[in-house]
């Protein structure tokens, strides 16, 4: 999927780009984004190591353990089949309460360690069966974290503060309302599709 | 409203200092453990670096070349001749693979709607209510070489236009 979606975005820049004798601008904007991409994760690289450092301390602290207790009847709502006392489920915890917060740099990082142990999980699940296909966890985890979670959109307010609005934090009630929306609509589809299919790891 | 404005100046803060505090409290080595996390994160932050060359690669192309101009235009079109607001859908397709391009997008209609508008206020909500698709699902799942995403697409577009619904919605009864 994101193989062709992939090659789609490549293929259809530079052909369209040749048509309509942008190519120059296609040569420019290749390396422009690959420098991006640098800037973009030397910025990362101090947020995320700050983030990544203050959770550690919250890890062993316990804090963590605690925070992700409350955590638990969502959990185990939304991923049945999760082993009860799995390291994923702390880390997803810890994904979901910052995106909550808004705090996008500190959920990355234990949003890609969740996904390691529910691949790890999976491996051990079926040995036999090919990797590289997603597992229920991982789907339902994605789609929930995708239907974004953010109670207070932080940045935005400050956008519309700049572009005069009157009122700029007056999105902040709608705001929450729609994000509980499209994520009651994740939790609603996710339900389904893990009632349909039957144990993970299997083709639809 | 004000005390959301001092919230949101807080959070950041606040949450560093109650984990901080709460490690001083158990009498943890605060800053050993900080120093570990932190070469974890970096650790992190290389792996993820290749994908994000590719994607980011990936837009490029597409906004270079003119494909994401001549898309949003054409939707644009689409839209106003059945009536709809026709600024909204371009913010909402941009968004799904850069929330870069897609504030932008919306920073240009607060300057031509101005924020309080209806479209305005519509793009506020969209964009605080969805996520960038396909971004988030290339760094999570090309960090864990997963190929086959199963439904997670479907579900996740499906989310997305739930939020760009009730954004639309709620946005007119403001």
């Amino acid at each position: 999927m994101l193989n062709n979606i992939w090659a789609f975005m490549i293929l259809t820049g530079i052909v369209w780009a040749a048509f309509h004798g942008n190519i120059a601008a296609v040569t420019q904007g290749l390396l422009d984004a690959a420098a991006d991409a640098v800037s973009i994760c030397i910025t990362m690289l101090g947020v995320v190591a700050m983030w990544t450092g203050v959770l550690k301390i919250g890890e062993r602290s316990g804090l963590i353990d605690r925070l992700a207790g409350r955590m638990e009847p969502i959990l185990r709502f939304l991923f049945p089949e999760l082993p009860a006392d799995h390291p994923a489920r702390r880390l997803i915890a810890v994904n979901m309460i910052a995106n909550i917060l808004g705090l996008g740099w500190a959920a990355t990082p234990a949003g890609l360690q969740a996904m390691k142990e529910l691949r790890q999980l999976e491996e051990e699940r079926n040995s036999a069966s090919s990797p590289g296909i997603a597992s229920r966890e991982m789907c339902t985890f994605l789609i929930i974290n995708i239907s974004s979670l953010q109670l207070i959109p932080v940045n935005m307010i400050a956008y519309r503060g700049q572009y005069g609005s009157a009122e700029p934090a007056a999105i902040v009630g709608p705001a929450i309302a729609a994000t509980a929306a499209s994520t009651l609509a994740a939790v609603v589809f996710c339900k389904m599709m893990n009632r349909r299919s039957g144990r993970s790891g299997r083709p639809d | 409203m004000r005390l959301i404005l001092w919230l949101s100046d807080f959070l950041i803060p606040l949450t560093v200092l109650y984990i901080v505090g709460f490690g001083v409290l158990m009498r943890r080595p605060v800053y050993d453990d900080f120093v570990e996390g932190a070469k974890e994160g970096a650790g992190t932050v290389f792996s993820v670096f290749p994908t994000l060359v590719g994607l980011m690669t990936g837009v490029g192309a597409l906004r270079s070349s003119g494909v994401l101009d001549a898309l949003t235009d054409t939707l644009g079109q689409w839209m106003s001749a059945a009536g709809l607001p026709s600024p909204l859908l371009p913010v909402a397709v941009v968004k799904l693979f850069s929330s870069g391009a897609a504030t932008g997008l919306a920073l240009d209609i607060f300057k031509t709607y101005g924020p309080d508008s209806q479209l305005g206020l519509a793009a506020s909500l969209m964009l605080s209510s969805t996520e960038t698709v396909f971004y988030t699902m290339s760094i999570y799942f090309l960090s864990v070489n997963v190929k086959k995403t199963r439904y997670t697409l479907p579900g996740a577009l499906l989310a997305t236009a739930a939020g760009i619904a009730a954004s639309i919605f709620l946005a007119g009864r403001l």
